[in-house]
């Protein structure tokens, strides 16, 4: 598990640590911008390469870059019920978009998901990580087990969570309500949101866990040693060597419960609530899919697809510099 | 570890111990609910132990979708997209990382930018491309003038040629798939970091880049090619809102989609004890593969999450 970062930082250059800024200048100065990380022995065989080439390009172009350019294109303009004629009207289905207090709504709701869901989660993970990390006896059979929901589909994990907390049958359901609580998803749109978040978090935990896991095994144990040497108690070496140390990985994992909650939780909220009670579990992608499929309202879907990509790009840059900064610590 | 701290470590076994039980908890249940007959089930107090109809439920939830046929469609269309996408990026990121050619840069770009949208924000344009595949190519040639061309000097239409429905397809279900870098991406950060002087060697032994490939680089990749399938066989097996939007066949639908469709919904009756039933071995393939192939699980988790 080691291997967590072994590529990048063999590529920045273990052997001679000239700074990375110099090779850029050099670059600039001379020209040479196209020789980016090709290798140093290569072959210069332009014919091959393009054949090579070919499939992904062309799969990208068919399956990425004419749909992304459809969506921009529909989103600014008016298409008939019948698809018959089209018209030119600017920005102003996303106007119309932003103005509506369902989608406004449902917004929110995503970010407040998102952000409960990322906490909850990373926090357990760390909980986790820290006692497997801790412990010696077990440790593969404890690890083993909570990796186990990596290998669950969300629909199977939502159908198993639509079961143990439906109000009439359900196992769990039944407990709240011997705890006097009026537990029922289909109804109280504050449970159907509980619901949500808890079946997501437990479908998500080992992913964060198992980063986690790797990164407190890359930690040097010279200086863990030399910490409990000083008298730090476990606890205290945990926040002050450990944590600083895997906080790229920490603030990786944060992007990354970011993209799992807003774009990966439809399975998830389809087989549980399907967007309610009263589409109080209708997230940004729930209702793309909603607006879109069901209620055949393309160009105001079209312009929350843009939004969303939008959404994605700024994610994927954030996550592009989280892994740079994900760093081996040289073990 | 460093020093002996009893508390502590009976503490750090607790927790995990809680975090067992909390990932094993719902599954056991779902397993007893899957065990018991419909009357059993409506009964209140839960039993803890199962009943005696998990075989029975088992046949009974494998007979009313047909999961025979599901199970065939989900393991072509994961298969399919498992080699498709280790084949096109493992190809894409070799000639990426060996290769000097014009407009590298350029195509570089053109790959690595696709990793920033993912499928959920695209799905009804990718859908569209899909409906009409054959759609672009024929805009190509009207605007340019070749389908008029054709027309007028062999009486063929080239409009209708170009009429490809991929909808319940497998094409359809595992070409957009495809299409994404992801793989690509962690492909070439591997290439980067095999020594030149294999490459240097190669030639000097009047080894071609096929040859070379072969040989040298498909061997070196065979550890990171089994931990990105582990990856992508449990991520494209439970692929679920892709097949969804695919399928209005119901001969089409994936194992995932069989089991969405078991979930009682408001008006039906609760017959959960034939979706629990069902749950298990729609679960069952990428349960095996995370039990017996853990340690590529794990390090390809990792490494991917770049």
């Amino acid at each position: 598990m080691l291997v967590s970062s072994d590529s990048s930082t063999i590529r920045e250059g273990a052997p001679w640590r000239l700074p990375a800024s110099l090779f850029t200048g050099l670059r600039a100065r001379f020209g040479a911008q196209s020789s980016e990380g090709l290798k140093a022995a290569h072959f210069a065989r332009p014919g091959i390469a393009i054949v090579l080439l070919a499939p992904q390009l062309l799969i990208l172009l068919f399956f990425f870059y004419i749909p992304a350019y459809k969506a921009l294109s529909l989103a600014f303009v008016q298409t008939d019920p019948f698809g018959l004629t089209t018209m030119f009207v600017g920005l102003d289905n996303f106007m119309r978009l932003f103005a509506s207090p369902e989608y406004r709504f449902s917004a929110s709701l995503s970010l407040v998901f998102t952000f409960v869901q990322s906490v909850i989660t990373l926090s357990c993970a760390a909980l986790l990580a820290f006692a497997t990390d801790r412990v010696v006896r077990g440790k593969a059979i404890f690890k083993g087990i909570i990796l186990l929901p990596y290998a669950i589909a969300p629909v199977a994990s939502g159908t198993i969570f639509a079961f143990v907390f439906n109000a009439n049958v359900g196992p769990f359901a039944n407990f709240l309500h011997e705890l006097g609580l009026p537990w029922n998803p289909a109804l109280r749109p504050l449970d159907a949101q509980i619901l949500v978040v808890v079946a997501a978090v437990w479908n998500h935990l080992c992913y964060d866990y198992i980063f986690l896991v790797a990164a407190m095994l890359a930690v040097p144990r010279s200086l863990m040693e030399a910490a409990a040497l000083d008298g730090a108690r476990p606890v205290r070496r945990f926040f002050t060597v450990t944590l600083p140390l895997i906080m790229p990985t920490f603030f990786f994992l944060m992007i990354m419960n970011l993209i799992y909650g807003l774009f990966d939780t439809f399975a998830l909220i389809d087989t549980m609530t399907q967007g309610g009670p009263a589409a109080s579990t209708s997230t940004l992608v729930y209702k793309v899919y909603q607006d879109g499929f069901v209620q055949l309202d393309l160009g105001s879907s079209a312009a929350q697809s843009v939004v969303l990509m939008a959404i994605a790009v700024v994610f994927t840059i954030l996550q592009f510099r989280a892994v740079e900064r994900r760093v081996n610590y040289g073990v | 570890m460093v020093e002996r701290s009893p508390w502590l470590t009976a503490f750090c076994y607790l927790v995990l111990i809680i975090g067992a039980a909390i990932v094993c908890v719902p599954l056991y249940m779902s397993f007893v609910a899957g065990s018991l007959d419909y009357v059993r089930l409506q009964q209140m107090p839960f039993p803890l132990l199962p009943g005696g109809h998990f075989w029975e439920n088992m046949v009974t939830a494998w007979n009313r979708v047909d999961f025979s046929r599901l199970y065939i469609n989900s393991i072509i269309v994961t298969v399919g997209i498992v080699t498709g996408k280790i084949a096109v990026s493992l190809i894409a990121a070799f000639v990426i990382s060996y290769f000097r050619f014009p407009f590298r840069m350029t195509m570089f770009w053109l790959i690595f930018i696709s990793l920033m949208l993912p499928i959920e924000a695209r799905i009804i344009p990718t859908y569209e491309a899909i409906a009409d595949v054959g759609g672009p190519l024929r805009e190509l040639f009207r605007i340019t003038g070749i389908s008029w061309l054709v027309e007028t000097m062999t009486g063929y239409r080239i409009e209708m040629a170009l009429n490809w429905n991929f909808i319940n397809t497998y094409p359809g279900l595992i070409l957009p798939l495809i299409a994404s870098a992801s793989a690509t991406f962690l492909f070439r950060q591997f290439f980067l970091t095999i020594p030149d002087e294999l490459c240097e060697a190669a030639k000097l032994d009047n080894a071609g880049p096929i040859k070379f490939f072969k040989d040298i680089v498909l061997p070196l990749s065979t550890s990171n090619i089994a931990a990105l399938a582990v990856i992508l066989f449990i991520g494209n097996w439970n692929q679920y809102l892709w097949p969804l939007l695919f399928t209005t066949d119901p001969e089409m639908r994936t194992v995932v989609l069989g089991l969405s469709h078991l979930v009682p919904g408001p008006d039906e009756p609760p017959a959960w004890n034939l979706s629990m039933a069902a749950a298990f071995f729609v679960m069952l393939p990428p349960a095996l593969v995370v039990i017996f192939l853990q340690r590529w699980l794990t390090s390809g988790m990792v490494d991917s999450g770049k």
